[in-house]
């Protein structure tokens, strides 16, 4: 009986204590993703809440600086909370609710999910308590107290590398320990079996609205969209509808850290290998005994050793590809695009930006690329300063 | 009938569990020695993950420590051809879905059997996953211990009926660790796997202590310690054999 399966990647590799709970979950999503009323409550959440749909944005500044495609961005740093999570987070927790759970749980890398959970336990009264990897505590603290404002509780998490990684395991372990109530809101289409399908689900919207944007102002589809890959839920949410249209290219950034020859970066396409961890089969970085590697970004969004199985699966088939950028890449095209466009963009989408700089060139200028800006850069700005050696109060 | 299943026939099984390689493999071997010379039915090496999501602080960090000291899955192998030389107690390896799948499942087990590994468990290799290892298990003779968990009510019919080796009964909600008291009602998960095969269950998860062990003997066929027995390596490091040894020998004399 293979269950959520992308390809070989997928499956449901969690304890036995969480089976019923993820079939729970599975049963309700599947009676309420097509129930009119639900989807038509979640619509309005999405106009009225979000602030969907979210502007297509012809980058003129930056595709004439470039000289090569025309360059789109997919402004998905102006939905409430300021990133794209916020998408996934409305209809999940939508869903907890209908089930009847009165508190939810998520892990958090930059803090972006963590937000957006917390902000919509606000919003429909839910408990709610987030996990956090102290590393990451530390380098986002802003959205740490951000979430505490919202009514969240936070716990950081010094277990292992303290970051993305660590927080899933801890969270997955609270939900192990407390199942009745709870709901578990995962932040990236990973995990077990139904998690990837829903979140990928929840996020298409990026695309779907892409796709009706882009024949509006071009006539056609575009030539190549591009997306920064942590667990990939924007990415996945950019390229879902896509998938079937073979002449537009599909391109994830993932994050090689100081590079892909040191043993600091968190590209998992370029190094690493096929395994099964956070209840998924896909590919991870991994040593030759299996053990989980500790990676690194400068972004704490992507700082995770795994990839969402269904972008293992379109690596395998050849139906996206892979790309890897560096720190130093990603903050160069963080200024960037700051000063020619002004829009920060967070460093997470700052990767698919510096991929957009190296590609854009080398296409003609009657061609069209999208870069999805999943978040924006405000919660970014501290850490850049800090590298820059500028000595600000937040 | 397995080797595994054969020591429940004598009684109440006593197992105990230990992380491989923490403080070190040297350490391991002698106390898979004497815990079986101290009366252990049954003992249960884990095999160190990175990150694993089953297990409390006390056996993650143990975790942590054997993976520090440079212990890998070949050399927990060798380990266990040392103990072959020296007892024939029936061994289970505890880990993760990932060692197990990178090494080559079919390597793994294939090793399991050339080595004298009786049993093996997967926390997080649930029913609707087992055909990852299964098809080797039954190849090398290997038994695979299902689990089931006090939220599992309607699976444990589905589960019980493929079980081999013995039923593994998860006491309590939450991870492995040390717990002041067991609210599931245990024996109703026995019963409920007993109309369905008659197989040997065992309960592991938060025991301590061996008035605990003794009403846990009650509903089942046997007591795994695993928490209890790490927290005292932890704690005594190379000098942890004799304690763990008294320790092993007054849990066992508690279920008799």
């Amino acid at each position: 009986m293979l269950k959520g399966r992308f390809g070989v990647h997928g499956g449901q590799y969690i304890p036995e204590t969480l089976m019923n709970a993820v079939i729970e979950v599975e049963e309700a999503y599947n009676h309420y993703k097509d129930d009119e009323d639900f989807c038509k409550e979640l619509q309005e959440l999405y106009r009225n809440y979000a602030g969907r749909p979210s502007l297509l944005y012809y980058a003129k500044k930056m595709t004439e600086n470039l000289g090569g495609a025309k360059i789109y961005l997919k402004r998905e740093d102006l939905n409430h909370t300021g990133s794209h999570k916020i998408n996934n987070v409305l209809g999940q927790m939508l869903l907890a609710k209908k089930m009847g759970k009165t508190r939810v749980i998520a892990e958090t890398g930059a803090g972006q999910h963590g937000v957006a959970t917390a902000t919509v336990a606000a919003l429909m009264g839910m408990e709610c308590e987030i996990f956090m990897g102290k590393e990451d505590t530390d380098r986002q603290a802003l959205n740490v107290f951000r979430m505490e404002l919202l009514g969240a509780k936070v716990h950081p998490v010094t277990s292992g590398t303290k970051t993305l990684k660590d927080a899933v395991n801890e969270t997955l372990k609270e939900w192990t320990a407390r199942v009745e109530d709870t709901y578990y809101v995962l932040g990236s289409v990973m995990g077990p079996h139904p998690f990837p399908t829903i979140v990928r689900d929840f996020q298409s919207i990026i695309g779907k609205e892409v796709k009706k944007q882009i024949v509006e102002s071009e006539g056609r589809l575009p030539d190549a969209l591009i997306a920064c890959v942590g667990g990939g839920s924007n990415a996945m949410g950019l390229f879902y509808d896509f998938i079937d249209d073979k002449d537009v290219d599909l391109i994830g950034c993932e994050a090689a850290g100081h590079g892909l020859d040191t043993d600091k970066n968190a590209a998992t396409i370029a190094n690493g290998s096929i395994g099964i961890f956070h209840g998924m089969k896909s590919y991870f970085c991994q040593d030759e005994y299996g053990q989980i590697a500790p990676v690194y970004s400068i972004s704490a969004g992507l700082d995770y050793p795994g990839i969402g199985p269904e972008h293992g699966n379109l690596h395998d088939t050849g139906r996206a590809r892979y790309v890897s950028i560096t720190d130093k890449e990603a903050v160069e095209a963080f200024e960037y695009l700051s000063r020619t466009e002004g829009i920060i963009p967070a460093i997470e989408s700052s990767h698919a930006v510096a991929y957009a700089m190296k590609l854009a060139p080398t296409m003609d200028k009657d061609k069209i690329l999208v870069i999805n800006l999943s978040g924006r850069g405000d919660k970014d700005v501290a850490a850049i300063a800090r590298l820059k050696g500028v000595r600000i109060h937040e | 009938m397995s080797r595994i299943e054969k020591v429940f026939e004598k009684g109440k099984a006593f197992i105990p569990f230990v992380t491989a390689g923490d403080p070190s493999l040297k350490v391991t071997e002698e106390l898979i020695i004497k815990m079986a010379k101290a009366g252990a039915d049954i003992i249960e090496i884990g095999i160190p993950f990175s990150d694993p999501v089953a297990e409390g602080d006390v056996i993650a960090q143990a975790d942590e420590r054997a993976l520090k000291a440079g212990t890998t899955t070949d050399k927990i192998f060798k380990m266990v051809e040392g103990v072959r030389e020296k007892t024939y107690v029936p061994l289970a390896f505890m880990t993760y879905a990932n060692p197990i799948y990178t090494y080559g499942s079919e390597k793994f087990i294939k090793n399991c059997f050339r080595y004298g590994i009786d049993a093996i468990i997967v926390p997080d290799l649930p029913f609707e996953e087992k055909d990852e290892i299964k098809p080797y298990c039954d190849k090398y003779d290997i038994d695979l211990i299902s689990l089931i968990a006090p939220t599992s009510r309607e699976r444990i019919k589905m589960i019980a009926k493929e079980a081999e080796g013995f039923v593994y009964c998860v006491s309590s909600m939450g991870v492995t660790g040390v717990r002041k008291e067991i609210t599931t009602d245990i024996s109703e998960m026995v019963k409920l796997v007993k109309e369905e095969k008659n197989i040997p269950c065992a309960i592991g998860f938060g025991i301590s202590t061996p008035a605990q062990a003794k009403e846990m003997a009650r509903y089942a066929d046997g007591v795994i310690v695993g928490s209890a027995i790490v927290r005292m390596v932890g704690e005594y490091g190379a000098g942890c054999v004799e304690p763990v040894y008294e320790y092993v020998k007054k849990m066992k004399e508690a279920i008799i």
